[in-house]
């Protein structure tokens, strides 16, 4: 294990200056998660416009590097990208994040990806994956109006 | 005394952690075992194993004695007056959700009121909470001041005329503040009020005398005093376990059993229904011995100078908050470093082999009450040295410079 894997220089940034972090205006989608043993908490906002894409996506809560972090970059990318992509995106990054070596999707381009990979460092610390799964799997609430506040722990 | 023999009595001290030696600063959560311990559990299956309290043969009858001194050890370790006022439990969230339920059953109405803290840890609520649906009562939480202690005025001041129990830790598992519980005693029996300590962190840590403190219940988690997982202690003042109700039916706990009616034994059976955790009642007794053989007041001495130790070096650094300041402080320090998360500090202390815990610790209403969402916490027991200290802060300094704070 080596901790340069699991905080890379673009975890810290994203971690220390989140982008996205505030509430979207207009947002039509949205859903909370928490994680229970940390105390973490994400809310994600979601503008779906009349073609299904993204025109904005934005998140507010607290948690460690790695949770921000991974809101962060999550955030970014998804942005303009059409619903069925960004579902595409998330399950193949917690695939990647449970078993996978790669990214298999073809939506992202290779610097995208690479940002992505940046995470899967946490692999090697089992006790950290659902801080950088949390967003992600709140993204899938939000898109898909589960009404239920995503929690790590059921 | 000396620590380093001591410290040769855990096995857990031989392991590397990502080949470190192991710094374990986390015994408010649970201790680790010393050697006469964990061999008391495989003597115990190895040699002696039988169920207590029913059989009539030699291991039965021998079992029952060693699980039945282990009564006796608690009872006068802790001063109770009749070993009867001992019962064993899973653990302290049992004795108190014992307590609940049962004191809860008999004598709490609508609109009465329980008082807790803020400080108390989930198991001192939670057990309550539920009597909130089922009998509609109140509860009350008396409040920190800015140095993270509760004050008799403190108690004071929540008491009404509908107060019915008081509920309260010995000391902060977070901000490590000890409560002053015989004037809080004192202050709730001029009232007619009883009073329950939570003394998860107090039995491991501070000198337990019942008579002194005069409380009516007290709740002992064992795993935290060195001892095994799985056991714990309530201490109740006979004149309540004569009283209430019995808490969970099942075998052992009954006198006579018909179909038309059921009486139930005599104390302690009535509280300890069906098998209870025998290998680790009677390897307990071990702990207790440990303790004693140690010394509670060395144990005080030691882990205060290891919290002055701590404090000085960790007040030193800028960049650390340390959560709240009590006068009377046990071996507890709880902090945050400005612009890390306390779930990457204990990530990056964990690589060096520094175990501490990140969280809220159980303490939801505390850490709301702060304002923080999490904190880093070290927690001292009798194995730990000055040198861990020194490795945790360290430790905390690679933090600073992965995160260039």
């Amino acid at each position: 294990m080596d901790l340069k894997d699991l905080y890379q220089e673009i975890i810290l940034d994203h971690g220390k200056n989140p982008r996205n972090l505030r509430k979207a205006e207009n947002f039509n989608k949205d859903a909370k998660g928490h994680n229970p043993l940390c105390g973490d908490n994400v809310h994600i906002y979601l503008k779906l416009n009349e073609n299904k894409k993204v025109e904005d996506i934005s998140f507010e809560g607290h948690g460690c590097a790695i949770s921000m972090a991974s809101a962060s970059i999550m955030t970014d990318l998804v942005k303009g990208k059409e619903e069925a992509e960004v579902k595409e995106i998330v399950n193949d990054f917690l695939d990647m994040i449970k078993e996978k070596e790669k990214l298999q999707n073809k939506i992202l381009n290779e610097d995208e990806k690479t940002k992505l990979m940046c995470l899967s460092g946490v692999k090697q610390y089992p006790m950290r994956v659902k801080c950088a799964t949390l967003s992600w799997h709140t993204l899938t609430s939000a898109i898909e109006d589960f009404q239920k506040i995503v929690n790590t722990e059921s | 005394m000396n620590i380093d023999n001591i410290k040769k009595e855990f096995p857990i001290f031989d392991e590397k952690i990502h080949n470190n030696d192991l710094v374990y600063l986390d015994s408010a959560n649970s201790s680790q075992k010393p050697r006469v311990v964990i061999d008391r559990i495989y003597d115990f299956y190895s040699k002696e194993f039988s169920n207590v309290g029913r059989s009539v043969h030699y291991l039965a009858v021998a079992a029952t004695n060693l699980y039945e001194n282990t009564r006796t050890s608690v009872q006068k370790y802790i001063n109770a007056k009749d070993k009867n006022e001992i019962v064993f439990t899973k653990g302290a969230t049992e004795a108190i959700n014992l307590v609940a339920n049962t004191f809860g059953q008999k004598y709490l109405e609508e609109g009465d009121e329980v008082l807790l803290t803020e400080l108390e840890h989930h198991s001192n609520y939670v057990p309550w909470h539920f009597l909130r649906n089922s009998k509609k009562i109140k509860i009350e939480f008396a409040e920190i001041n800015e140095a993270g202690e509760i004050t008799i005025e403190a108690i004071k001041n929540k008491i009404t005329n509908k107060t019915k129990i008081i509920s309260v830790t010995h000391l902060s598992n977070v901000t490590g503040a000890i409560l002053p519980i015989k004037e809080i005693v004192e202050l709730a029996h001029s009232k007619n009020i009883p009073v329950l300590v939570d003394g998860c962190q107090g039995a491991p840590h501070l000198k337990l005398d019942m008579q002194e403190l005069d409380c009516d219940f007290y709740a002992i988690s064992g795993h935290k005093m060195y001892g095994p997982t799985g056991i714990g202690v309530l201490y109740a003042k006979k004149k309540w376990l004569d009283d209430l109700p019995p808490y969970q039916g099942g075998g052992g706990m009954i006198n006579e059993v018909k179909k038309t009616g059921i009486s139930y034994g005599e104390l302690p059976n009535k509280y300890e229904a069906g098998t209870m955790a025998t290998a680790q009642v009677i390897a307990f007794n071990e702990s207790i011995k440990f303790m004693e053989k140690v010394g509670i007041e060395n144990i005080e001495k030691h882990e205060k100078e290891l919290l002055d130790y701590g404090l000085d070096i960790l007040r030193k650094n800028n960049s650390i908050k340390i959560v709240g300041n009590p006068k009377n402080k046990g071996g507890v320090i709880s902090f945050t470093i400005e612009g890390v998360h306390p779930h990457d500090i204990a990530t990056i202390l964990d690589e060096d082999g520094v175990a501490i815990r990140a969280g809220h610790h159980c303490c939801q209403i505390l850490h709301e009450k702060l304002k923080l969402p999490a904190t880093a916490r070290a927690s001292f027991g009798i194995y730990n040295t000055k040198d861990d200290i020194d490795q945790l802060s360290k430790s905390i300094e690679n933090c600073k410079k992965i995160f260039n704070v």
